[in-house]
This record gives structure tokens, C-alpha cells and sequence, in this order.
């Protein structure tokens, strides 16, 4: 029960600092940004500071943590004390570090991953919505195809063929999720492509790489940010899900999903400490998914 | 009545053709390769003769459309080879695990859509209300969760107290009563995990409903809003509402695995992961098979489903 009272409070506490911040803000920033931060509701004032928390803790992951990320501290198993504040795992290394580098090294290849998505995935929808013909009809129908097969599954295989390491795991999931980031971003790249502005660039003999790069992503940009909260949520669950399974990021690497299954025989004794990588994992997704609601209300709810 | 017909067979064919497409795909991934699958199972170390050997009895001497044709063909005859790992068919190793799996779905899918429907309704029928707030709330949070922070979140609190088992041993010799009880924190977990998006849904669909002149209309005329959400919302909003939970169920489906991997569930996902892990990749080629034959079909009945109950479509002019 103490751990839940130390949660909410935790939380409360989160809150409390982000209302603080939102009002600073208000009260100094002019203009656009004011006007941005005037509409924003707490929660996603919340998420931002979570985000912010946990950007920091990755960036400064050496400074933070007590011991040294690999290096076995003391006997397994300890309870939380004043030497090792979160206890020591299976083997004996120092949670609360792992933890800290766990930031690092979970939330960092998340990011890559989405970042290598989206890459691939919006350059090649708007290009097949740029060129259209046979090469959009061949990139749909592929797409199409690979979509009909669930995500998870379809990394499993893949998992299996190229063999289980972060490279692999990277590419991977960065190729499941491209097929989504394509679907909408030549959904998205459709509308763009018919105005007349457009037309006029074509005339003046623009290359597609310039189309693409100058007139298409400027006006594509607002959707393709919001989708990029949603997919980092799905691909750092996916990673997480698949480290968890022992088929991602491996061990002695600190990552939070393999960390729950290593200590999960605590959970079965009563003990929660193999349940705050995973607590990690889920505040994060919140406070994104916050952030991209209150985007996402940006953007449709401002013609209200 | 004819339209009908011609309609669910056409979606028929299609729903098979995609099929086919998916099987090449699974197919054609270990052609990705580099080398082949004799050269990768053996490693560097291996001797031309060991290569020679497993490359004749995997059969990849043989091009790849005979290779495809063969395998095609013994799936849909439920043999699917045997296993690279231990040599035993993999029929005998889905056997049973397939029964428990779609026993696990269907009681999450009984348990989660009564559930989720509900909750939309009621949270459409009091939009904005602090009921509205929490389930909405609750419900961003649990899509957000891990499903094994929700299922040893769920084993620290109840079978912790030892009101339900957290592992769960089932042998064919189990009757169906405690089949249901042991298999209710697994069940519960993917309770949670797929209640909440459905019930979003619901909601939504029934509030972009509520916005219609008829709507209006009825609320004019003087009817209780139980009786306009149920009555005149509901069954224009079914469309999108079975659209939703086939999605569900096919998501229920494929997120077994990591549930059955927490709760050392006896089902077709621990063995699909246990073959990954072992680059098995005959049994993850049947187990993926099967899952993506799943999704196809639910997606296919919902598509016949969600035409079935619109008239517009039903009678297109």
C-alpha cells in the first residue's frame, strides 16, 4: 500500500509542478507561443514535463546514477536500502542505475527506430503520391500486403530470419512501422499534390527531390508530428514487448523491458521493484499521448 | 437477397486472395536470406557436407515456387513440416496450444465487449460528466500501458492474496470450470488492454451521431436519452462499432503472446516465441500462417457484417 500512497503523491506532485510551470509561462512568453501555452490544458503541460524529465535523466545518465550501468555492486536480490536505494537485481547490480540508463538506452532506440520510420515511410508515400502511375499502384499494393499481416507477428519473422540483436531489431520494427507512416503520409501528400502551387512549381521545372523537400513537407509537416507521437508510443511498446520476450535489447545492456522479465520471480514474493521499469515505460507513453491529444485538438479543434 | 450473396462471395474471393498474397510474403521472407537457410541454421564453422546434407533434407535444392507449392499445399492439409529444432511435426506441436489460444481470446472477447459497450454508451450518453472524464482517462491510460505492466500489476494484486492462480497449468484433462478459473487473470489482462480502445470508439462513433438533425428531432419529440442513444443512435452507429471489436478480436489474436508468455500460458504465441528464440523458422512460418489467417478472415467478417447492417450500402443505387 505505501508504494501506491508514494505513487499517487509522485504524480500529484508532477502535476502540481507542471500547473506551476504552465503559469510561468503564461506570464512571460508574448505572442504565439503565449498564445500556445494559454489553450493548454494541464495534462499535456504534465506530459511535456515528464518528457522533459526523462530527456534529461537519458542525456545525463553517467552523472546520475550511482554505479556503473554493467558492474555488479553487491549480492542478489537486496532490498531497497540506504546504500542501493531501489535494491540490486539477479545478479546484483545497482536498480536505480539501471534504471537511469535504462532511459538511455530504451527510450534512445525507440527513438532512432521511429526516427528511421519515418524517414523512409514519408519520403516514400509522398513520392508515390508525387510520381502516381505504376510506382504508387506497386509501393500501395506492396504496402497493402504487408499490412495485412499484425505488426507483431510480422516482426517475430522477421526477428527470426535476421537473427536477434539491436541492429536487427531496429531495422525491423523501423520497417513494420514505415508501412503505417507511408499509408497516412501519402494520404496526407494526396491533398498537397493537386494544388495549383504545386502546378506551378512542376512548370518551372522543379525535380521531385526539391517538390518534396520545398513544397510538400512544409504543408505536410502539422499531421506527420502528431503521427510521430502516436508511432513513437507504438514502436517503444513494441521494442519494450519484444525485449521483455527476450528477442530485443539483450542483457547486460540496461533496457527496461528485459529488466521486468529478469526480476519478475520478486512480483510472486510481493515485491514491486520489477514492476517500476515497467511503471517507466507506461508514464512515458502517457505523458506523449497527452501531448499528441492536446496537438490533435490543436489542429482540428481551433476551427471550432 | 441475391446482392447479398454475390456481395459475400465477392468479399470471399478477395479475402482469399489477400491470403495468398500473405502466404507468399512468409514465404518469400527466408528467401531474404543471405546464403541460405542451411548456411544461416549452421553458422560459419560448418562443413560443405553438413551444408550439403541439412540443404537436402529441408529440400532447398529444389527452386523456390516447388518449395512454395509444396508448403502451401501441406498447410492447407494442417501438415506444416516438421520443426528444425526438434524434428517433430509441427501439427502435433500446434495441436492443442491452437485450442487454448482461441479459448483464451474468446473468453477475453467475452468478457471485454459487453464490457467496452457499455462503458461507451453510458460515457456518450453523459459526455463531459465526471464519469465521461475518468473512463476516458482510464481508458488512454491502460492503451498506454505495457500488457505485462497490466498483467503483473493484476498478479500483484490478486494472486498475490491467492485468490487466483498467476500461472496457469492446463492439461487436456481439465474440466471447463476450472479452465475458466484459471485462466481468468490472463483473460482479464487482455480484458483490459482491448476494453479500452473499444470503448472509445463506441463513444465516438455514438457522439458524431448525436450531432444529426433526426437526433435533434427525436430529442424534440420528447424521448428519455436512453431510449435515443439505444434506439435511434445504435443502430447507425453498429458500422463502425463491429468494425472496432472484429479489429479487437484480431488484435486479441496476435496480443496473446506476450500475456501467455507472463502467465506461461500454454498457447500457440509461447511456442511461436520459443521458435523465434530457437530461429526456428518452420514453426514461426505455421504459427505466422495461422494469426495472419485470423486477422484476415475477422477483418473479412466484420467488412460482410458492417454492410449487412447498413441499408444504404445494402441497397446502393
Amino acid at each position: 500500500m505505501g508504494v501506491a500512497i508514494t505513487v499517487i503523491l509522485g504524480l500529484a506532485g508532477l502535476f502540481a509542478i507542471a500547473a506551476a510551470g504552465r503559469f510561468a509561462a503564461r506570464s512571460t512568453l508574448r505572442g504565439a507561443a503565449r498564445r500556445a501555452v494559454n489553450d493548454m490544458p494541464l495534462t499535456a503541460a504534465f506530459g511535456i514535463l515528464v518528457i522533459v524529465i526523462y530527456a534529461v535523466v537519458a542525456l545525463t545518465a553517467p552523472v546520475l546514477a550511482p554505479f556503473p550501468e554493467r558492474e555488479i555492486v553487491g549480492t542478489q536480490f537486496e532490498a531497497w536500502g540506504a546504500e542501493h536505494w531501489l535494491g540490486t537485481d539477479r545478479i546484483g547490480r545497482d536498480m536505480l542505475s539501471r534504471l537511469i540508463y535504462g532511459a538511455r538506452n530504451t527510450v534512445g532506440i525507440a527513438f532512432a527506430t521511429t526516427a528511421l520510420a519515418f524517414v523512409v515511410g514519408s519520403i516514400l508515400g509522398i513520392w508515390a503520391a508525387l510520381t502516381g502511375g505504376w510506382l504508387d499502384q506497386i509501393l500501395s499494393r506492396f504496402v497493402d500486403a504487408l499490412m495485412a499481416i499484425p505488426a507483431l507477428i510480422f516482426s517475430l519473422l522477421l526477428l527470426t530470419i535476421f537473427g536477434t540483436s539491436v541492429l536487427s531489431l531496429i531495422l525491423v520494427i523501423a520497417a513494420v512501422d514505415a508501412t503505417r507512416v507511408f499509408r497516412l503520409a501519402r494520404a496526407v501528400a494526396q491533398g498537397i499534390v493537386v494544388m495549383d502551387y504545386i502546378e506551378a512549381a512542376k512548370l518551372r521545372g522543379e525535380r521531385s527531390w526539391f517538390l518534396i523537400r520545398r513544397e510538400i513537407l512544409p504543408n505536410a509537416v502539422a499531421p506527420l508530428v502528431a503521427e510521430f507521437g502516436l508511432r513513437f508510443c507504438f514502436v517503444f511498446l513494441a521494442i519494450s514487448s519484444l525485449s521483455f520476450l527476450g528477442l530485443g535489447i539483450k542483457p547486460p545492456t540496461a533496457d527496461w523491458g528485459s529488466m521486468v522479465r529478469e526480476n519478475a520471480t520478486l512480483i510472486t514474493f510481493g515485491d514491486v521493484t520489477p514492476l517500476l521499469p515497467a511503471g517507466c515505460i507506461a508514464l512515458l507513453t502517457v505523458a506523449v499521448n497527452f501531448v499528441v491529444d492536446w496537438q490533435l485538438y490543436r489542429a482540428s479543434g481551433l476551427k471550432e | 437477397m441475391s446482392t447479398v450473396i454475390r456481395m459475400i462471395v465477392t468479399r470471399i474471393a478477395l479475402g482469399v486472395g489477400l491470403l495468398f498474397i500473405v502466404s507468399l510474403v512468409i514465404f518469400w521472407a527466408t528467401e531474404l536470406l543471405p546464403g541460405d537457410l542451411a548456411t544461416q541454421l549452421l553458422g560459419q564453422a560448418a562443413t560443405p557436407e553438413t551444408v550439403a546434407a541439412l540443404r537436402a533434407q529441408l529440400g532447398l535444392n529444389d527452386p523456390a515456387p516447388v518449395r512454395y507449392w509444396a508448403w502451401l499445399t501441406g498447410a492447407l492439409t494442417g501438415d506444416f513440416g516438421v520443426s528444425l529444432a526438434n524434428n517433430r511435426p509441427i501439427a502435433e506441436l500446434i495441436g492443442a496450444r491452437l485450442g487454448n489460444t482461441v479459448f483464451l481470446a474468446l473468453y477475453a472477447a467475452a468478457m471485454s465487449v459487453p464490457i467496452a459497450l457499455t462503458l461507451g454508451i453510458l460515457s456518450a450518453l453523459w459526455r463531459n460528466s465526471p464519469f465521461d472524464r475518468v473512463a476516458n482517462a482510464g481508458a488512454l491510460s491502460a492503451i498506454s500501458f505495457p500488457e505485462f505492466f497490466v498483467a503483473y500489476i493484476l498478479v500483484l494484486w490478486l494472486a498475490q492474496t491467492g485468490i487466483f492462480p498467476s500461472m496457469v497449468r492446463i492439461t487436456p484433462s481439465t474440466d471447463f470450470g476450472d479452465r475458466v478459473y484459471m485462466t481468468f487473470l490472463p483473460a482479464l489482462t487482455l480484458t483490459l488492454v482491448v476494453t479500452a480502445h473499444m470503448m472509445r470508439m463506441t463513444r465516438a462513433a455514438i457522439i458524431n451521431l448525436m450531432a444529426s438533425p433526426y437526433i435533434e428531432m427525436a430529442r424534440l419529440k420528447g424521448l428519455s436519452p436512453l431510449r435515443i442513444v439505444l434506439r435511434h443512435a445504435l443502430p447507425n452507429a453498429l458500422a463502425p462499432i463491429i468494425n472496432v471489436i472484429a479489429l479487437n478480436l484480431a488484435y486479441l489474436i496476435t496480443g496473446v503472446v506476450v500475456v501467455e508468455v507472463v502467465f506461461v500460458y500454454p498457447g500457440l504465441g509461447q511456442l511461436m516465441v520459443d521458435a523465434v528464440s530457437n530461429r526456428d523458422i518452420a514453426v514461426v512460418q505455421a504459427v505466422a500462417l495461422i494469426f495472419a489467417a485470423a486477422y484476415v478472415g475477422l477483418n473479412l467478417i466484420a467488412d460482410v457484417l458492417s454492410t449487412i447492417t447498413n441499408p444504404r450500402l445494402m441497397h446502393r443505387r
